[in-house]
C-alpha cells in the first residue's frame, strides 16, 4: 500500500517480461510439434507422389510394385472397424452408464474404476496374446483337425461359425474391442459426469424412472462427448498393428472379406455380409508393415508411402466424422 | 428448550424489533393471506421424523401437517434443514447415498416411506420446483410434454392441450405461444422458472414443493412467481422453502420455522409473524440472527 510508484513499476516490468517469456515457450512447443508433423507428412506425400491412384485402391498385393494395391487391406480395415464399433459401443457405453448412473459407490466399484484406468495403460501386444488364446484358439477347447462349425439357419440362408474363430476378422475385431474398451468406458464416463446433476434431479422429480431419465435427458446431453471418445478410440484401433500381428492378420491375401468391394456387391449378394466376420483378412497397417520389410526399394519407399497416405486419409475422415457428430448433436440438444 | 409463555415474549420484545416486525407486516400482502378453513383436510402429515445423512442427523423429531390447498412456507437460517425436510416429502433424498429416515410421512392416507410405495408414482403426485431453474436442453414444448410423455401420453393432440393448459396456469402462455419449438434455454431466468412450474403442473400433481423458487430472480420476476403461487394454491397444496420473510408472509397461510434441524414453531403465518410463541422465532424474523 505504501510502496512508492517507482518500486511498484520496476516489479511490474519484471512480471510482464516473465509473462512474455512463458508465452514464447508455449509458442515454441506448438511450433516444434507442428514442424515435426509437417516434415513427416510432406516426406510421405512426396514419396507416394504418382503411386496413389485408383489402381492402387483397386489392386491387391502383387510382386510387381507398379501393380501392387491396397484393396484387400482397405476392406479388411473397413470391416475390422465396423465390427469393433459394433462390439465396443454397446458394451462400453453400457458399462459407463452402469458405473455412472446406477452403481452405488462401494469398494467393488472403486476397484473396477481403478482397474479400468490400469487396463487402458496395458500395452496392445498383451491384448494380442489374450485375443490369440481366447478368440483365435478358444483355449483349445475344439480340436483343430475336426473343423467344428456351428451352423445357424437364418431364413433363406445360414450362418456358419467356425469354432474356434481362428485367424478371422471376428477374432481381430474382438481383440481390438478389448483393447479400446477401457478408453471408451472412461471417456463415456467423463461425458456422462459432465451432464449437470440438476438435469437428472429435475427429471426424477417429474416422476421419470432411471431409464427414462437416462434415455431422454442424460444420454442426449452426453452423446457428443461419447461419440468423440468412441471415434477417437476407433481411430487408434485402425492404426494398431501389434495385436493384429498376434491374432493373425494375413500377410498377403488377394481377396476382400466376403468378396465385397462396394455397395453393389452387397446388393447383389446380401448373404455375403454373413461371411465377412469369418473371413481371413489383412489390414492397412499390416500391409504397410509387410511392404516396408520387402527387399525391393520401390516397396519400401513408394508403395509403403502410398499405403500410409491412404491410412492417414481414412483417419482424417474418421476424425472429421467425430467433429461432425459432435456439432450435429450439440445443435440438436438446445443448450 | 425453555418454553416462555407468550405474554412474557411480548413484554420483553424491544421497541426496535417490534418496529421492524411492523414494517415487515405492513409492507406485505398479509391481508391477502387469510388462513383457510380450520377444518380443511390434511394433505401431508409428518410424524416424528428424524433424518440422517450417514451418521449426521439433519432433522430432529419433526412433526407437522399441511392442510389441503394451502401454502406452507418453511423458513429458517441456512443449513437449518428446511430444504432437507422439503426433499423428504417427495423422497428426493433417496438419490443421495446413505440417507435414512425414521418416523412417518403420510400423503393423504398413505405412508410414503412404506415399502409398497413406488417413488416414481409418488413423485408424479408430489411435484418439485428447484432453486435453480432446470429447463431441459430441449424445446419449450418438449419440456412441458416430458412429464406426460414418460407417464405414457402419446397423442399429439392431448400433449398440445396439456402444454397449453400448463403454460396458461403458469402465466407463461402469452409470452411463448408463438415459439413453442424454440429452445427453453433461450428464455429469461424468470421465464425459465415459470416453465419449470408449468412442467411440474403438466404431470398433474396434488402437491407442489418449491425450493427457494425465486431466490435467483429479479424483483419483477419474483413478484410474478408469487402471484402465480397465489393462484395455484386454489388448486394445489404447496410447500415452499424461502429465505425471504416478506415472501413467506405474502404467499403462505402457514409458516414453519426450522432451526438447527428442529422444527421450532409452526402455525398460521399471520400469527407466527405478529406473535411468535418462541423466542428463537422472534429473533429470526426480526433479523437478530440468520
Amino acid at each position: 500500500m505504501n510502496q512508492t510508484p517507482s518500486e511498484f513499476d520496476s516489479r511490474l516490468s519484471t512480471r510482464h517480461r516473465n509473462s512474455k517469456l512463458f508465452e514464447l515457450f508455449c509458442l515454441t512447443a506448438v511450433l516444434t510439434s507442428l514442424i515435426i508433423l509437417a516434415v513427416l507428412l510432406l516426406s510421405v506425400i512426396y514419396k507416394s507422389w504418382g503411386w496413389v491412384d485408383l489402381d492402387f485402391l483397386r489392386n491387391h498385393h502383387s510382386r510387381k510394385p507398379e501393380d501392387a494395391g491396397i484393396n484387400a487391406a482397405f476392406w479388411g480395415s473397413f470391416w475390422l472397424i465396423i465390427l469393433t464399433a459394433l462390439f465396443s459401443i454397446p458394451i462400453g457405453v453400457g458399462a459407463a452408464l452402469y458405473l455412472e448412473e446406477y452403481a452405488r459407490k462401494n469398494k467393488f466399484t472403486t476397484f473396477i474404476q481403478v482397474n479400468l484406468a490400469n487396463l487402458a495403460g496395458v500395452p496392445s501386444i498383451v491384448y494380442g496374446i489374450l485375443g490369440l488364446t481366447v478368440f483365435v484358439r478358444m483355449f483349445d477347447m475344439f480340436r483343430a483337425e475336426e473343423d467344428t462349425v456351428l451352423t445357424i439357419s437364418l431364413f433363406v440362408t445360414q450362418l456358419s461359425i467356425p469354432l474356434p474363430f481362428g485367424t478371422t476378422l471376428i477374432s481381430g475385431a474382438l481383440t481390438l474391442s478389448l483393447l479400446i474398451l477401457p478408453v471408451v468406458i472412461i471417456s463415456s464416463q467423463e461425458s456422462l459426469r459432465s451432464v449437470p446433476p440438476s438435469l437428472r434431479h429435475a427429471s426424477l422429480a417429474l416422476g421419470a424412472t432411471e431409464w427414462q431419465t437416462v434415455r431422454s435427458q442424460v444420454l442426449p446431453a452426453a452423446i457428443p462427448g461419447i461419440a468423440t471418445g468412441v471415434i477417437l478410440s476407433l481411430s487408434r484401433a485402425i492404426g494398431e498393428t501389434a495385436p493384429l500381428l498376434m491374432v493373425g492378420a494375413a500377410s498377403f491375401i488377394t481377396f476382400t472379406p466376403g468378396g465385397i468391394e462396394g455397395i453393389g456387391d452387397v446388393i447383389a449378394n446380401p448373404a455375403s455380409l454373413l461371411e465377412v466376420p469369418f473371413s481371413k483378412y489383412t489390414c492397412m497397417p499390416m500391409q504397410i508393415y509387410n511392404w516396408v520389410k520387402f527387399a525391393k526399394i520401390e516397396f519400401q519407399e513408394y508403395v509403403a508411402s502410398a499405403g500410409i497416405v491412404i491410412l492417414l486419409g481414412v483417419l482424417l475422415l474418421m476424425n472429421a466424422t467425430a467433429v461432425y457428430i459432435r456439432m450435429r448433436f450439440q445443435n440438436k440438444i438446445q443448450w | 428448550m425453555e418454553q416462555p409463555d407468550t405474554g412474557e415474549i411480548t413484554s420483553t420484545t424491544s421497541s426496535a424489533s417490534s418496529e421492524k416486525r411492523q414494517s415487515l407486516v405492513s409492507g406485505s400482502n398479509l391481508n391477502r393471506a387469510q388462513p383457510t378453513d380450520e377444518n380443511a383436510r390434511t394433505m401431508i402429515d409428518v410424524n416424528h421424523v428424524n433424518f440422517y445423512y450417514g451418521d449426521v442427523q439433519a432433522l430432529f423429531d419433526v412433526s407437522l401437517s399441511v392442510p389441503e390447498k394451502s401454502v406452507m412456507a418453511l423458513i429458517g437460517p441456512s443449513g437449518c434443514g428446511k430444504s432437507t425436510f422439503l426433499r423428504t416429502l417427495n423422497r428426493m433424498n433417496d438419490i443421495i447415498e446413505g440417507t435414512r429416515l425414521e418416523g412417518s410421512i403420510r400423503l393423504e392416507d398413505q405412508d410414503i416411506y412404506a415399502p409398497a410405495i413406488d417413488v416414481v408414482a409418488l413423485r408424479s403426485r408430489v411435484g418439485m420446483v428447484f432453486q435453480k431453474s432446470t429447463p431441459f436442453p430441449k424445446s419449450i414444448f418438449d419440456n412441458i410434454a416430458f412429464g406426460p410423455r414418460i407417464a405414457g401420453t402419446t397423442s399429439r393432440k392431448k400433449l398440445k392441450d396439456i402444454v397449453e393448459v400448463s403454460l396458461k396456469q403458469a402465466a407463461l402462455w402469452d409470452e411463448v405461444k408463438d415459439r413453442l419449438n424454440d429452445s427453453a434455454m433461450a428464455l429469461s431466468g424468470g421465464q425459465q422458472q415459470r416453465l419449470c412450474i408449468a412442467r411440474t403442473l403438466a404431470t398433474n400433481p396434488e402437491v407442489i414443493l418449491m425450493d427457494e423458487p425465486a431466490s435467483a430472480l429479479d424483483p419483477a420476476s419474483t413478484a410474478r412467481i408469487e402471484d402465480l403461487i397465489f393462484e395455484l394454491r386454489k388448486q394445489y397444496t404447496i410447500v415452499i422453502v424461502t429465505h425471504n420473510m416478506q415472501q413467506a408472509a405474502r404467499v403462505s397461510q402457514y409458516t414453519a420455522f426450522f432451526y438447527q434441524g428442529r422444527l421450532i414453531e409452526v402455525g398460521q403465518t399471520q400469527e407466527l409473524f405478529t406473535n411468535p410463541s418462541e423466542k428463537q422465532t422472534e429473533d429470526y424474523i426480526t433479523g437478530r440472527f440468520g
